[in-house]
């Protein structure tokens, strides 16, 4: 049978992912009084941040779809594997 | 109007805002749509959980009392041809733990037009299936006297799923270095070219062709064409995602399985976290049960909190958990106490099991703030 090549981003599972600029992202720990590790973890290595080019401590946005409130922000900071 | 709407765009989520330029009246006034979205506002912050309200309590209770209610048993797929599928509270336990091998894992396949509006359908789910030789084999003989194994293919069910003999050939060459393989008309005769050959190995090369794979999806071991909201989709026992993706009429877009595993590898965490959403709310719908999915999601985001997903269990989430005698009233109390001597571990005591145990308030609603002095420098 005839291949295909699939882009992930394309799936309907996946929300869409992007890197968090550093001054957005000294605004963001302050609003919640946090450190960065503090936050919901994402691996370096996850299929869907494998192209932003991300460093440990980088923090990623993710616009989720949401069953209740149509959209919902959530951020994440990147570790090492 | 848009404008002022525009105001509210951080204060309130996008559904409610959504709903609110829907049903807002055409004739209301600049300072009356101010009004209506000002009390919206303030009944939107109402409504949400206060700081050390414990959420987590409520969701298992939720989830928990509904729970009660499921069936115990899996069930025959919709009568058809011997496909089961995990329903109810064992699927629910499976999500929860995590675990990695599932007990009837299954995939949802999605096809592009004109497929998934029936051509050939059935012809396409039948490729995806997986085919071993075993399956077209009607006998494997063992020639004790030739010391050779002859394998009896089966015209019919070669002829059904499209297989021909040198796709066969093909298969087994890799699988028979050191063998001679000669082909007849409906048979393969395996013979070992070296002369100290013996029965046993014989035997073994027999039990290693059965699983040989010749044509399908690894894995796939039952395919089921259903139509559903006037389309046709493939439904499969057995589940190889990575590779059903790679197929070009599949609509990869859409297409699911339900192990949360493999969700995770392919498609990142976030993903992982969605379709255990989708997953545990599905089994609670599909019993006529009714829980909120705000509770499903606060588990869904528990499990996927490290980047990896984390099973309830004492392996998977309570491990992570920074007290000792937490950790202990879970499971596996005397391993977690006589460990955590031995590196000597301090409790900080600033959660709820722990302050429970040792008769002291704890940390929620009222008991959560604390006084602190500012000491000036």
């Amino acid at each position: 049978m005839a291949k295909q090549t699939f882009d992930i981003k394309n799936h309907l599972l996946v929300p869409k992912h992007t890197k968090v600029s550093d001054k957005e992202k000294k605004l963001i720990l302050e609003k919640y009084s946090l450190s960065v590790f503090d936050l919901p973890l994402i691996k370096k290595n996850d299929p869907a941040i494998k192209d932003l080019d991300l460093k440990p401590g980088d923090v990623v946005k993710i616009v989720r779809k949401s069953a209740t409130a149509g959209e919902s922000i959530f951020y994440r900071s990147v570790i090492n594997v | 109007m848009a404008d002022i709407f525009k105001e509210y765009e951080g204060k309130l989520p996008q559904k409610i805002l959504t709903d609110l330029k829907q049903f807002m009246p055409a004739k209301a006034s600049q300072t009356k749509i101010k009004q209506i979205c000002e009390q919206v506002v303030k009944e939107y912050n109402e409504s949400k959980a206060d700081p050390g309200e414990c959420i987590g309590n409520i969701s298992a209770e939720s989830i928990g009392e509904p729970g009660t209610q499921m069936t115990l048993n899996t069930f025959h797929f919709a009568g058809v041809a011997e496909m089961n599928v995990t329903v109810g509270l064992p699927r629910i336990i499976e999500i929860l733990d995590g675990r990695k091998e599932l007990k009837t894992p299954s995939m949802e396949i999605y096809l592009k037009k004109p497929h998934s509006q029936g051509t050939d359908i059935k012809k396409l789910a039948l490729s995806i299936k997986e085919t071993t030789l075993d399956d077209i084999t009607s006998e494997f003989q063992i020639n004790i006297v030739d010391l050779s194994v002859e394998i009896m293919l089966d015209k019919q069910i070669m002829k059904d799923a499209g297989i021909t003999n040198t796709i066969v050939a093909n298969a087994l060459k890799k699988y028979t270095k050191g063998y001679n393989l000669k082909q007849q008309d409906d048979s393969f005769v395996i013979k070992s070219k070296s002369k100290d050959a013996n029965l046993n190995d014989l035997y073994k090369i027999k039990e290693k062709l059965k699983p040989v794979h010749l044509k399908g999806i690894k894995g796939v071991t039952q395919v089921l064409p259903v139509k559903r909201d006037n389309e046709y989709l493939i439904i499969t026992a057995g589940s190889n995602l990575k590779d059903v993706l790679k197929l070009d009429v599949v609509d990869a877009s859409r297409t699911v399985t339900n192990n949360i595993y493999e969700i995770a590898d392919l498609f990142g965490i976030e993903a992982a976290r969605q379709s255990i959403i989708n997953e545990v709310f599905g089994v609670i719908e599909n019993q006529g049960l009714n829980v909120d999915i705000r509770h499903i999601m606060l588990v869904a985001d528990t499990m996927c909190n490290s980047g990896i997903v984390k099973g309830i269990t004492r392996y998977g989430i309570v491990s992570q958990k920074s007290s000792v005698l937490a950790k202990a009233s879970f499971e596996t109390p005397l391993k977690h106490i006589i460990n955590s001597a031995l590196i000597g571990e301090v409790d900080p005591l600033d959660s709820v099991v722990e302050n429970v145990m040792i008769n002291q308030p704890v940390p929620i609603g009222t008991g959560l703030p604390s006084l602190v002095t500012k000491i000036k420098k």
